[in-house]
């Protein structure tokens, strides 16, 4: 396949003014594009951007089948149950006056299987860890029935066993169901682990486009978040690790 | 679906008790009747020239069926306007409404008019305070659900001033008691005239609230979430917002305006059956209109004069909204 489903064509967005030079790249079914950058660089930005929430600047971005985000965290102001938060993401799917059918709650069943969380249908959502929080708001996404599905920072509030279980689900969507997958984190081995794609963010208005080995190099991420690093080869791990060459005086 | 068969089972049991408490109503009072004869009476609406007839039929019924219908719509409305504003602390007072439409009968009685034009004043100022609402946000160019609890709070206080202003103007003797009793709420006028005035909008904004029951959860999300899953926020919110001022201005209208009830009803119906709004809703409907109902057979039984229905929510209320809260609240931390 080789068309894009997620195509971005010198795009201009941000908040009052562009931040960054025009922007294009484009995502193609199967493809895992992982957005890297310092914080407050756009990441975020950039996913309210594409999902519509902010207007664009210039330029224009096409989404073919439809985009499902998944947020960084879930405030509910009530005690939802699971299966109800993810039900909310048959939106689209059902009409104005109309309430959700049994093909719809079929439809949270599989996903809620899918994942295996299907024990947590009727708990509230507020009672569950960060990792099980996470993986309903993918669920939710997942019931959408989307093509291109963007996570901001999935990772970033898990723990190791959590990061391994969402990195494979990534992993999974593109690869078995052959989703658009585009996700924010602040770990660049994330990028290297799984991203066939990467974006990264960097200062004064750049960005750099492209397969992840080219672009997630030593040099660029210096110059992306001003700390040096190495990317190490392990004799017995089959991907590269990058390890940040901190500099802490005492 | 084993919670989805309880729910119904739920659902029904309120039906049959809120009919139940009807018929009960409709037998207390000064000229008592035993629950057989209410329902002989209901059976054979032609016999007018027996009083008891004529007690259930034009005196008790529409009494009853009034105060069902603004429980029911303060409890709707309530208990859309939690989830709107994501906050189980609002109550209808907050899109100002309430106030906008107490300023409209105070006026109106201060001006000596007829009961038609001021069950009109009340219900026009009752909505365009909802449209000044909307006018403060649009001039603020942000129509997020804070810009419009900021104007709602801005609207209620700024008609608050002017009710009191009314007051301060009305003739002592007469119409400051009449204004006074008017704003404490009561079903003592009810007629079928009234019932007709208020049962239109209730069914209208009823049906829509009902039939917009699950738009409302995702209503109740975030705004860039809900946004994010292609929930249009702002033609929704306004509809859904228009609605319970519909509910609000007409309850106030035929009964003045009656506090709590659309504060505490929600948080009943919310421990019975979850925050899911296809449940909520229907629930804080039928809770609403019992509850007023019974509020109604205290105002008019336990004392020889009408005691104002304002007084008896806010005791029975605020008692009944701590218990709820310490309750809740255990049952949480469970």
């Amino acid at each position: 396949m080789n068309t894009a489903s997620l195509s971005v064509s010198e795009l201009l967005f941000g908040h009052g003014k562009p931040l960054f030079a025009p922007l294009s790249f484009a995502c193609q079914p199967g493809n895992i594009w992982a957005v890297l950058g310092a914080n407050g660089r756009g990441k975020s930005t950039l996913l309210d951007t594409l999902t519509g929430v902010l207007p664009v600047f210039g330029g224009q971005f096409s989404i073919d089948g439809g985009v499902s985000v998944v947020p960084q965290s879930f405030h509910p102001a009530f005690a939802w149950q699971v299966e109800d938060v993810v039900l909310m993401g048959r939106a689209r799917h059902v009409g104005l006056f109309s309430q959700p059918s049994t093909e719809d709650r079929q439809q949270v069943a599989q996903a809620l299987a899918q994942l295996n969380i299907s024990a947590l249908a009727q708990q509230h959502v507020g009672t569950l860890s960060g990792g099980q929080q996470q993986l309903v708001m993918i669920a939710r996404a997942l019931v959408s029935g989307s093509q291109n599905i963007l996570l901001d920072e999935p990772c970033s509030a898990l723990d190791l066993a959590n990061q391994q279980v969402v990195l494979q689900l990534i992993s999974d969507l593109a690869h078995r169901q052959q989703r658009s997958v585009l996700f924010t984190t602040h770990d660049p081995t994330h990028a290297l682990q799984v991203a066939s794609h990467t974006l990264m963010l960097l200062p004064a208005g750049k960005w750099l486009a492209g397969k992840t080995e080219d672009v997630v190099t030593d040099r660029h991420l210096l110059q992306a978040y001003g700390v040096p690093v190495r990317t190490l080869t392990l004799e017995d791990y089959p991907r590269q690790v990058i390890a940040p060459l901190f500099s802490i005086e005492r | 679906m084993p919670s989805e068969a309880r729910f119904r089972a739920l659902h029904a049991g309120l039906i049959a008790l809120t009919l139940l408490l009807a018929l009960v109503s409709l037998g207390l009072g000064q000229y008592h009747l035993p629950i057989g004869d209410v329902v002989t009476h209901l059976l054979h609406p032609y016999a007018p020239n027996e009083i008891a007839g004529q007690v259930v039929w034009t005196v008790r019924l529409p009494r009853v069926v009034m105060a069902f219908l603004c429980g029911a719509a303060l409890g709707l409305s309530g208990a859309t306007l939690q989830g709107v504003f994501r906050n189980p602390l609002v109550d209808p007072h907050i899109i100002g409404v309430t106030s906008g439409a107490a300023f409209g009968g105070t006026l109106a009685i201060l001006l000596g008019l007829s009961p038609l034009l001021m069950m009109s004043s009340t219900f026009s100022f009752g909505l365009a305070a909802l449209g000044l609402v909307y006018l403060i946000a649009t001039l603020q160019r942000r129509e997020s659900t804070l810009v419009l609890i900021l104007s709602g709070i801005i609207l209620s206080g700024f008609f608050a001033a002017l009710v009191s202003l009314m007051q301060y103007l009305a003739d002592t003797e007469e119409v400051l008691p009449n204004i006074v009793f008017w704003l404490l709420g009561s079903f003592a006028t009810a007629n079928w005239h009234k019932v007709m005035l208020v049962a239109g909008p209730v069914l209208l904004a009823g049906s829509v609230l009902f039939a917009l029951r699950w738009r409302i959860n995702l209503l109740s999300l975030d705004e860039k979430d809900a946004r994010a899953l292609g929930v249009s926020i702002k033609p929704l919110r306004r509809g859904v917002l228009v609605s319970c001022a519909l509910l609000v201005a007409a309850q106030v209208a035929v009964s003045g305006s009656i506090a709590w009830v659309g504060l505490v009803i929600p948080h009943l119906a919310r421990l019975l059956v979850g925050a899911d709004h296809r449940r909520l809703l229907p629930t804080a409907f039928w809770l609403g209109g019992g509850f007023m109902m019974a509020v109604d057979d205290l105002a008019r039984t336990l004392t020889d004069a009408e005691i104002p229905i304002g007084i008896i929510t806010a005791l029975v209320g605020a008692p009944v909204f701590t218990f709820l809260l310490i309750y809740s609240q255990r049952w949480s931390a469970r």
